[in-house]
């Protein structure tokens, strides 16, 4: 197990230091001047050569890649370009926005799709399935920015319950905060919902067809106590693992859905710092998305190789 | 039966929090860019200005919604008859918002921290002309020129000229501290800035108590913010196909005022093609302005003849120089060698007059066989290849800069554009003081420019405000990069 463990560490800093790489190269590539675009078009040469030299952007690649690197490692994420702050204070301050978002969205669509994929197995080929299904269906094929554009429609233009967007902040208390971000969340609950009901659904499925589940239903057992205390735990590793997989998608998913409900987010702060060219914003952002992905990948790769001794052998492709 | 009772959760958490009207002495503007940091004097965005300029700091010179020149914190000023020295009195009793006093010793600070070597002032090229400036007292500034400069009150004007105190200068960015009526409150980084009315402030007291600048970058929630209450004012509406939807509807009021931008399809006159004048010329006859101002535009927008604002006194009407011709057009363009075709390239920026316009100038340029090929670019890339390594045959681009004529005097600037007699007259307007003088140059000036085609003249930017019926006071043009909310108020 230990070995296992330590095998998969190497991994996962390999990985880090090979993102943060390739995020620097990706940057220094990109055509775009810091500088450039704070200034503007009436910039003179020399104002722009003293702000390139303040940001310390007048130093050869390879040195800033390095000092970089061992900056960040030390916890000292830098001063961004345009804000003029430092980068762990404006991702502090966008994490509580997204974060909460996120972790919303997931219970939302938790929430949704275990009840209705389970309903819809118990019900298969009937039409409480049909009809559970189809909006499934629908739930994949609708874009979220568009289901969030007509939920502000609905809820905040006609029928004034909510704001049509905006993050009051967590200073006027928890309530009104967590409000703004209930239309969010939904929006991006729900396409995440539809993709989980299909899974959770086939899963129970799969498993009403066991042979245990007949010795069950033979010895006598009541039909709910089947289905909920044999078929359902047993069919719930299939959507845990997608729950997995999806919230790395809802933070992607969050740079659209902060657009449009203008929340001040994490998503909506690296799409600003790509256009504005705040390199070390983009950079940081990046590598720590890269980073909680990869541990929460490895978590899971210990809690599998811990149920399943298999695993800790051939243990790399898992 | 689960989902019924969330959705019913849902909709409950919603009554809770139905959006805020204003009440009648605080105001909600929305607007479409996120300042990056809030000190004029430290960077080019315009997003800056429309949210301090004079709200929270002033200059020496204030600029009106008129464009005229108005006493700021200078009360008055002399010029001595060569135009080479300024004497300006300054106001009694004016604080900074942390309370320490203005003097001419601030002036010296802020000129003389924009002037200097390290400065990043985004508008160094303003200060340029300054020989000297000396505080003789506490309450007067005198400044030398090099050399006669007709517009330098209008450029003190500028939000790169505000005054700040040294005191507080280096922490503006995040903290801005200035003389103006009102004193910043908060910034929540990516949702809102919020002023509050200054108690203290010298002149008369701002009749809003609390202004808050939202921002929303896309059209579509602007719109639905706008309509559920959550701003009263859009002071620059970035989506003009909603306009009409804001007209019809009793609540709103949509006013369009000018700007001062200038939009063109800029040319790069040492590209291969465009170097010659016909090429130049075919083009300007290829396009048809105003089927540009109704396809990307819906119809707002003034079309211009050359780079000058419409509502400027000394403005020359050129439209007509080039008709929409394309017969006219060929015939130059066979003259000039490309009776079989012309391919160019043409960069647009995100811009939507930008993205907009250019389909619209590529379907026009190519009835006259001109095939241009569309390449969209985010504006740090265009920064980059267009305006610093002119690596670019056509772009669209309104520049906003207030009397920026100036720009084709410029050596290597981006349309690579060099007149002898375009950079004698401005020249001689630099010096002028005369307005009558004046007047007549900047005609010339504007004539010069549309004779050598330098660029495809397109229109002026206008400025779509969309209002709340009953708020008043509020600026409808823009002479400057302004959201001057310092005489609103609700009736």
């Amino acid at each position: 197990m230990l070995e296992f463990v330590v095998r998969r560490l190497t991994t996962l800093a390999a990985t880090l230091a090979v993102a943060a790489l390739i995020v620097f190269l990706v940057m220094e590539v990109l055509p775009g001047d810091p500088a450039e675009v704070m200034l503007g078009l009436n910039a003179q040469p020399d104002t722009l050569a003293a702000l390139r030299a303040q940001m310390g952007l007048d130093r050869p690649a390879p040195e800033r890649f390095v000092s970089w690197v061992l900056a960040f490692l030390s916890g000292d994420l830098g001063i961004s370009y345009t804000y003029d702050v430092p980068v762990s204070e404006l991702i502090g301050e966008r994490m509580v926005v997204t974060l909460p978002l996120a972790l919303m969205a997931i219970l939302f669509s938790t929430l949704i799709a275990l009840p209705s994929g389970v309903l819809s197995a118990m019900f298969r080929g009937r039409p409480a399935d049909t009809i559970i299904m189809g909006i499934a269906q629908l739930g994949v094929a609708v874009p979220n920015f568009w289901f969030a554009i007509l939920l502000i429609l609905l809820f905040a233009v006609t029928l004034g319950w909510t704001s049509a967007g905006g993050f009051p902040g967590f200073e006027d208390g928890i309530l009104p905060a967590l409000g703004a971000l209930l239309l969010p969340a939904i929006a991006l609950a729900l396409p995440q919902a539809a993709i989980l009901a299909r899974v959770t659904r086939s899963s129970v499925i799969d498993v009403l067809g066991e042979d245990y589940i007949r010795t069950a239903r033979a010895k006598g057992l009541p039909g709910g106590t089947v289905l909920w205390r044999h078929a359902v735990r047993n069919a719930l590793a299939a959507p845990l693992t997608i729950m997995g997989l999806q919230f790395s998608f809802l933070l992607a998913g969050t740079v659209i859905i902060e657009n449009v409900f203008y929340l001040p987010g994490l998503g909506r702060l690296i799409f600003q710092a790509i256009a504005q060219r705040d390199l070390i914003v983009v950079k940081d952002i990046v590598v720590l998305l890269v980073a909680i992905v990869i541990t929460v990948n490895f978590i899971v790769d210990i809690l599998y190789a811990w149920a399943d001794p298999r695993l800790r052998n051939g243990g790399g492709n898992v | 039966m689960k989902t019924k009772l969330f959705a019913a959760a849902f909709l409950a958490a919603g009554l809770g929090m139905s959006g805020q009207v204003a009440a009648k002495d605080t105001l909600t503007l929305g607007i479409g860019l996120e300042p990056p940091h809030l000190d004029p004097t430290g960077g080019a965005a315009a997003a800056i200005d429309e949210v301090v300029y004079q709200n929270v700091f002033e200059g020496l010179t204030r600029i009106g919604p008129d464009g005229a020149v108005l006493p700021g914190l200078a009360k008055s000023w002399t010029v001595s008859d060569d135009g080479l020295t300024y004497s300006f009195k300054l106001r009694d009793g004016v604080r900074f918002h942390d309370g320490t006093a203005f003097d001419s010793a601030d002036v010296l600070f802020s000129i003389g921290r924009a002037m200097a070597e390290d400065s990043t002032n985004a508008q160094k090229g303003l200060f340029e002309p300054i020989a000297k400036i000396e505080a003789p007292d506490a309450a007067t500034v005198t400044i030398t020129l090099k050399r006669p400069t007709g517009h330098f009150l209008f450029n003190l004007g500028w939000g790169d000229v505000v005054m700040v105190a040294p005191e507080s200068a280096d922490t503006n960015k995040t903290k801005p501290v200035g003389t103006g009526p009102f004193t910043f409150d908060r910034w929540s980084k990516g949702a809102e800035i919020r002023l509050k009315r200054n108690d203290a402030y010298w002149g008369a007291a701002a009749k809003l108590s609390k202004v808050s600048f939202k921002v929303m970058p896309d059209a579509a929630s602007s719109a639905a913010a706008l309509m559920s209450g959550d701003i009263d004012v859009f002071p620059n509406f970035g989506a003009p196909e909603l306009l009409e939807q804001f007209r019809a509807d009793p609540r709103f009021e949509v006013v369009v005022g000018t700007t001062e931008g200038e939009t063109i399809l800029s040319m790069n006159n040492t590209s291969k093609a465009l170097s010659d004048i016909r090429v130049r010329r075919a083009i300007a006859h290829a396009i048809d302005r105003q089927a540009i101002i109704d396809g990307a535009m819906f119809g707002s927008g003034t079309p211009i003849g050359s780079h000058f604002a419409p509502h400027h006194p000394a403005y020359v009407d050129l439209t007509g120089m080039y008709p929409h011709d394309m017969a006219k057009a060929k015939a130059l363009l066979a003259e000039a060698g490309y009776a079989s075709g012309l391919k160019l390239r043409l960069t647009l920026p995100p811009p939507s007059y930008a993205r907009r316009g250019g389909e619209v100038i590529a379907a026009q340029l190519a009835a006259v066989g001109i095939e241009a090929e569309i390449i969209p670019v985010e504006w740090a890339q265009w920064l980059k290849q267009v305006f610093k390594t002119t690596d670019y045959d056509l772009t669209i681009v309104s520049h906003t800069e207030p009397f920026d004529i100036g720009i084709y005097a410029r050596d290597s600037y981006y349309f690579n554009y060099k007149s002898e007699r375009f950079n004698q007259i401005y020249a001689d307007l630099t010096e002028a003081v005369d307005p009558a003088k004046r007047k007549a140059l900047i005609g010339e000036a504007q004539k010069v420019l549309a004779e050598d085609s330098v660029n495809g003249f397109l229109f002026e930017l206008a400025q779509n405000g969309v209002w709340k019926k009953g708020i008043k006071g509020l600026w409808a043009n823009r002479p400057i990069q302004a959201n001057d909310v310092t005489a609103a108020y609700w009736e």
